[in-house]
């Protein structure tokens, strides 16, 4: 049946795109162009609902409101799985915030012991940039 | 310098407010500059340590284990440290095995020097523990071509090298797997060194479920 292949390789494509995704500008045109096709099919949905019954019948489904709940689904996983990476890359951003804010509130204690002539250096200056390092991939 | 004023002990630091103290007192003997980080800890652990003695970093909210780690390494990175050891405030490590880690990397034998439970039949883990353990021994060597006999060690010796290359991203439990992965993949010599891991009644009380290691997997795949 042509709607088991397809299903499954639309999930398969979900799964693999979570885990391979590009972030960055990438990433957010493919999903704006995602939402404006959402809307598009929408807009056609309504327009002609037959068509989905039509559509339907040539993957194998039986009824038009069938096809919809399975694409849903697809949908819905894969939606599943960019939130989950977007909430990664936040979480992210908030460690590396309140990690800046920790190690800023003991700035005073942080320098180096017993280095001659560091007494004039300014806290925040002075030491070793550790967000600029090459391995940092 | 046997006094290890070049060594920054970094205590990832989590609610252990009733056992914190007596272990940075203990290890305060041992190595005089002690960092603790108090990952968003609800109880008091913070004061504890501080009052122990140990410069006390705190996350202003709970973010893990391994983000705990990464701001330890920029505070002793900050510090000028020499070498970093990451030990663990529960009282399971024991600084004999943390100072002799520290002496292999002054003899400069590795730039990272990890401590393993398996070498020597000093720990004894439950048979559940065990099996999960020896399961990650053998996920992690296949993946990351760093062969250890104890992935999940928390004990940790690094020198300054190790120090500028390590970056852990993981803020929770995947980081130990993480670390192995950049020294597989950044080439810094490492080396497996037997410690003796404590378990106590406490530690056991607080131990890591065995479910977990499904989350460490899932965090390594969705990264």
């Amino acid at each position: 049946m042509l709607i088991k292949v397809l299903l499954l390789l639309a999930i398969a494509v979900v799964v693999v795109l979570s885990l391979r995704a590009p972030a960055g500008a990438r990433h957010l045109a493919v999903r704006r162009v995602s939402v404006t096709g959402f809307a598009a099919l929408a807009v056609l949905s309504v327009l002609f609902p037959d068509a989905w019954n039509a559509v339907a019948q040539v993957v194998g489904v039986g009824r038009g409101t069938d096809l919809l709940l399975y694409g849903l689904i697809v949908v819905f996983l894969g939606y599943l799985v960019t939130s989950y990476r977007r909430f990664r890359d936040l979480e992210g951003q908030i460690t590396r915030l309140a990690r800046r804010l920790a190690l800023d509130e003991v700035a005073d204690d942080l320098r180096p012991a017993r280095v001659p002539g560091s007494d004039g250096d300014p806290p925040s200056e002075g030491t070793p940039g550790p967000r600029t390092r090459p391995g940092a991939a | 310098m046997a006094d290890n004023t070049d060594t920054c002990l970094v205590v990832p630091l989590y609610n252990e407010g009733s056992v914190v103290g007596d272990v940075i007192s203990a290890a305060l003997a041992v190595f005089p500059r002690i960092v603790v980080v108090d990952d968003g800890s609800s109880d008091d652990s913070a004061a504890v340590a501080r009052r122990a003695g140990a410069l006390v970093v705190e996350h202003p909210l709970n973010l893990g284990q391994g983000a705990a780690l990464q701001t330890g390494f920029e505070a002793a990175r900050l510090l000028g440290a020499e070498y970093v050891v990451t030990f663990d405030a529960d009282g399971q490590h024991r600084t004999d095995d943390a100072a002799a880690m520290v002496e292999r990397l002054r003899q400069d034998d590795a730039d990272v020097v990890l401590g393993s439970r398996f070498l020597d039949g000093r720990t004894r883990p439950g048979a559940l523990k065990q099996a999960v353990l020896k399961a990650a021994v053998l996920y992690s060597n296949l993946t990351t071509g760093v062969r250890l006999t104890d992935t999940h060690n928390g004990l940790r010796a690094l020198n300054a090298t190790a120090l500028a290359t390590l970056r852990i991203r993981q803020n929770r439990m995947a980081h130990a797997s993480e670390i192995i992965e950049q020294i597989g993949r950044s080439g810094l010599r490492w080396v497996e060194h037997p410690v003796h891991i404590v378990y106590s009644d406490y530690s056991r009380s607080k131990g890591q479920s065995v479910l977990n290691a499904v989350n460490i997997v899932t965090e390594q795949l969705y990264r």
